[in-house]
């Protein structure tokens, strides 16, 4: 048990998903949908642009798999990959800071009385 | 076992619980601040524990990028004006999609290139990279065209041809056979490529037919897309923060999608294939008369006696850069002891909530924005309602004529007030080409001009009232 425990561990940060493991990733899925939802639903239509640029840059955490693959991680490595995982650095990252800076600039404005 | 490792896993799992976090503090203005902090604060750890990655041979290219894309993400960040969100948004969701598409095309090049055991790429796996990399191709491509509407360099009206339906549906179709295909054989290479240059030409394609009005639906629905992309890179690489992130960024889209259907009454099938405020579906017939254009003078007295005046914006707004105007002139109306609120439709604007946050920039406290249900009832109890640049969203035939290609749709009930100024450029109809009757009515009185213009000589000629 508690190996297998382990083995999961190492696997997934090894990058390497397994069959039993996409079951533990559909219950991460399915959970955070319906978490989601609850929460996303409690958003007032006055902030929804800030919403939307806000999950635009969480969903830039897209990035953390970039930067694995930009550093050629494993025995063996693609130039290829490496590229690719470069290029797609910059996108994430772009996103991440240009998502939260202007979240916060636009809460900013956000007042409640002159 | 590597310590690395639990760091890793523990600041995945931290910056997850941040972000859930954070996004529940969008709940209210008051909090929204702190909850993006904590999310930011998640994001940081999340980056610091994967550059600890013990497998990472060359941190050059990770440096050279997080310092580009941060410099990249400051300059826009820092100088996109609030007018400018939508295009803004629209790029950051090609951004993020590509990120994803990309992180699976360089797996399945490792995989099919002998630098990882091929013998790992099962059918499962398969599977996610092809989701993942179909939707972040589509949502790139369609975008990037969202943004070429948005920023006008791709003309904004549906292009539509014959048979156009049929064949997105054959393109789609073939997107997805491909796919399937590749989930039996995952070696098969070339087919990869062809699903991959298909993904990209449908992203395209879809988008095109869809008029300028609806881009607040497509941009909805392109915001779930790349967040599920996002969601399917978790599933590839076996990264579970990756998963939460990108079905938060999913839902949150899916669920915007829904609200703004639901406030044009149309459903998401009809937004995406209906081509709606193309020539084809306007038959224009019903309102027709007199419409009355009233003077500058003359409006000025209306609102300057007021003793309640509620402000319609719409895209025109926007468009005009007239919220700083608009503002004035609520401040020397309310110096005058005028009643002042704003009045803001789901689908006001190009994107969600686009006219909140362009009126917040001027200053308007967000206590006098309401939405449709809070306003409505307030109408008649109103001496003058004053619609900016908007149209469709305060069109009564959507609430009196079943015939009516928008029939049904919950609008802001303008007609209701005791009086109805409109702002407007020209004598034009609005996006979905259908004729305004609120536009006839003895109540309204057009006054014709640029909105920014219009509005600086209203605040003069009500200070002189």
């Amino acid at each position: 048990m508690s190996w297998n425990i382990a083995s999961f561990i190492f696997f997934e940060a090894a990058g390497v998903m397994t069959s039993p493991n996409i079951i533990t990733a559909l219950y991460v899925f399915a959970l955070a949908a319906f978490l989601g939802y609850q929460v996303i639903s409690r958003v007032p239509p006055l902030l929804h642009t800030p919403l939307m640029s806000a999950t635009n840059a969480i969903s830039g955490i897209s990035l953390v798999g970039s930067i694995v693959i930009a550093g050629g991680t494993g025995p063996h490595h693609s130039k290829v990959a490496m590229i690719l995982g470069f290029i797609a650095v910059v996108c994430s990252t772009t996103n991440v800071v240009g998502g939260f800076v202007i979240t916060d600039r636009m809460l900013r404005m956000f007042k409640r009385k002159k | 076992m590597v310590w690395q490792t639990y760091f890793i896993e523990f600041s995945y799992l931290l910056a997850s619980i941040l972000f859930i976090l954070g996004l529940k503090g969008l709940s209210h203005p008051e909090t929204a601040k702190r909850g993006m902090h904590m999310a930011e604060f998640g994001m940081l750890m999340a980056i610091i524990g994967t550059l600890m990655h013990f497998e990472i041979v060359s941190y050059t290219w990770i440096i050279v990028g997080l310092l580009f894309g941060g410099l990249l993400g400051s300059a826009m960040g820092v100088w996109v004006p609030m007018t400018a969100m939508p295009q803004r948004t629209a790029l950051s969701h090609a951004f993020g999609a590509f990120a994803a598409a990309l992180v699976g095309i360089a797996e399945y090049y490792s995989y099919t290139h002998g630098f990882k055991p091929i013998a790992d790429l099962d059918h499962v796996k398969m599977g996610a990279m092809g989701f993942e990399i179909m939707l972040g191709a589509l949502t790139t491509t369609g975008s990037l065209i969202a943004f070429g509407k948005l920023q006008g360099i791709v003309p904004g009206q549906p292009l539509v041809y014959r048979g156009q339906n049929i064949f997105n549906m054959t393109l789609l179709l073939a997107t997805i056979v491909l796919f399937v295909y590749l989930i039996f054989v995952p070696t098969a290479v070339i087919p990869f490529y062809i699903m991959l240059g298909l993904a990209f030409l449908f992203g395209i394609l879809l988008v095109l037919p869809i008029g300028s009005a609806d881009m607040p639906v497509v941009m909805s629905l392109l915001n779930s897309y790349a967040g599920l992309a996002s969601a399917a890179t978790g599933f590839v690489l076996g990264n579970n923060v990756l998963i939460i992130a990108g079905t938060l960024d999913g839902f949150s889209g899916f669920i915007l999608s829904i609200l703004m259907c639901r406030a044009m009454n149309r459903s998401i099938t009809n937004v995406l294939f209906g081509a709606f405020g193309s020539v084809t579906t306007t038959t224009i017939e019903g309102a027709h008369g007199e419409m009355r254009e009233v003077g500058l003078e003359d409006v000025a007295v209306q609102l300057a006696y007021a003793n309640k005046v509620i402000f319609v914006p719409g895209y025109g707004l926007a468009t005009a850069q007239a919220q700083h105007a608009v503002r004035e002139l609520a401040s020397v109306l309310e110096n005058r002891g005028v009643t002042v609120k704003y009045g803001i439709h789901p689908v006001a604007g190009r994107m969600p909530g686009h006219m909140n946050v362009l009126l917040a920039e001027a200053n308007v406290p967000y206590s006098q924005l309401y939405e449709l249900e809070q306003i409505n009832p307030e109408f008649p109890s109103t001496d003058v309602s004053v619609v900016i640049g908007a149209n469709d969203v305060v069109n009564p035939d959507a609430r009196d004529n079943p015939g009516s290609p928008i029939a049904g749709m919950p609008i802001l009930e303008v007609d209701r007030s005791k009086s109805v100024v409109v702002l407007k450029r020209g004598q034009g109809k609005g996006f979905s080409g259908l004729e305004n009757p609120l536009f006839f009515k003895p109540v309204t009185g057009m006054l014709y001009g640029d909105a920014k213009d219009t509005l600086t000589k209203l605040v003069s000629a009500v200070q002189h009232a």
